[in-house]
């Protein structure tokens, strides 16, 4: 930013943390850990190393993409509370300074991927990136209730990569990791539009709270959770499951399931009255849901690796 | 001879220069570290061996 548009916007000097914060790091965690798993779950030994800078470069990949969503989506993000405190509406970071950053980040760590592991995977991480700013992020957002369905397949593309890195292609076993978020985006994030209130409303953003109303929205998140659990339980019996992530996915779909049936059966009133308690928690939960079950999946790739599956 | 004060610009920017220098050393690291498993992988003789049938 130069000094012309820092006392243009009137604002504070961008520090380093802003421009970090475009890169959207708790989501970047998410990435981190899921293409962690997915690298490790493959039969496929990689160098330490090699597997250690591949999944930062797919976090980096994946920041490029927020930072591109951020400079896309300026606009709704100053209207909606829960992101009006970002770099942008905040008034600390110019529009194409995040465009710049976001595209400079795409193809630099897609190079770098293509270098460090293999050009399936870096491939496959640019249509990752492509499939979030242009199909979810300008496309599907603004224009379905269905945004958070189909747009959710950008962030349950991650295991897959780390996947490709060790293997150069896909599997079926990726296919269900991806599955895994892939049904799990959807609660989650409608369990958030419930209690944001009117936030996606004032922003003109067809969420399914706004386009089919907050009943409708109760239903669909039992509907999907049902599903998410179906699809859970049942990669307990493909190659990346085994007894500890089976029990663990039955223990984890049961609490989660019992809190999609709390949130179906409240009213309006109900949640109102307490805050959207139970709301809240059930998205705490997904949060907790996701991060066990791929705990689950990465002890059964361990314990495969070391040969101590046969003994359970 | 002394050192110029430095400009309040250099103050006011010099955890973002201090972020993008540290950046840019870990990067290198990181370039120098995928060379030297490479090479000792062997990885650039079955490139060079593929290239030459």
């Amino acid at each position: 930013m130069s000094d012309t548009t820092s006392v243009h916007l009137g604002t504070t000097e961008a520090q380093f943390g802003d421009y970090l914060a475009l890169l959207k790091p708790r989501v970047m965690a998410l990435v981190v850990f899921t293409a962690f798993v997915g690298l490790l779950a493959a039969p496929v030994a990689v160098h330490p190393f090699v597997g250690m800078v591949s999944v930062l470069f797919i976090a980096v990949g994946g920041g490029a993409s927020g930072a591109l969503n951020m400079w896309w989506d300026a606009d709704i993000d100053r209207v909606m509370k829960r992101t009006r405190n970002r770099p942008i509406p905040a008034g600390l970071v110019a529009p194409e300074e995040a465009k710049a950053l976001g595209f400079a980040l795409s193809g630099f760590s897609v190079v770098m991927l293509g270098l460090a592991a293999n050009w399936f995977a870096a491939g496959f991480l640019a249509f990752t990136i492509f499939f979030y700013v242009a199909i979810y992020t300008m496309w599907l957002k603004r224009s379905t209730p269905q945004n958070i369905v189909i747009g959710g397949a950008a962030g349950a593309f991650p295991p897959m990569i780390g996947w490709a890195v060790a293997t150069g292609g896909v599997s079926v076993e990726g296919l269900l990791m991806f599955a895994l978020i892939f049904m799990w985006t959807p609660p989650h994030f409608w369990a958030l539009a419930l209690f944001m209130g009117d936030d996606y409303d004032n922003a003109d953003v067809p969420m399914l709270t706004v386009t089919h109303g907050r009943r409708a929205t109760r239903v669909y998140i039992l509907v999907y959770t049902v599903i998410l659990a179906l699809i859970a339980i049942g990669a307990g019996f493909s190659a990346i499951g085994g007894v500890i992530y089976l029990v663990t996915a039955l223990l984890l779909n049961i609490w989660f399931v019992i809190g999609a049936v709390k949130i179906w059966r409240r009213s309006e009133a109900d949640s109102a009255a307490d805050q959207f308690l139970v709301e809240r928690k059930f998205f705490k939960l997904s949060l907790f849901y996701l991060f066990a079950l791929f705990v689950a999946i990465l002890i059964e790739a361990g314990l495969d690796r070391f040969g101590i599956e046969g003994l359970l | 001879m002394s050192f110029r004060p430095d400009h309040e610009l250099h103050k006011r920017r010099f955890g973002r220069n201090m972020g993008v220098g540290l950046v840019l050393v870990a990067f290198v690291a990181i370039v120098f570290g995928l060379t030297v498993v490479k090479v000792t992988n062997g990885d650039f003789g079955r490139a060079a061996a593929e290239v030459q049938g």
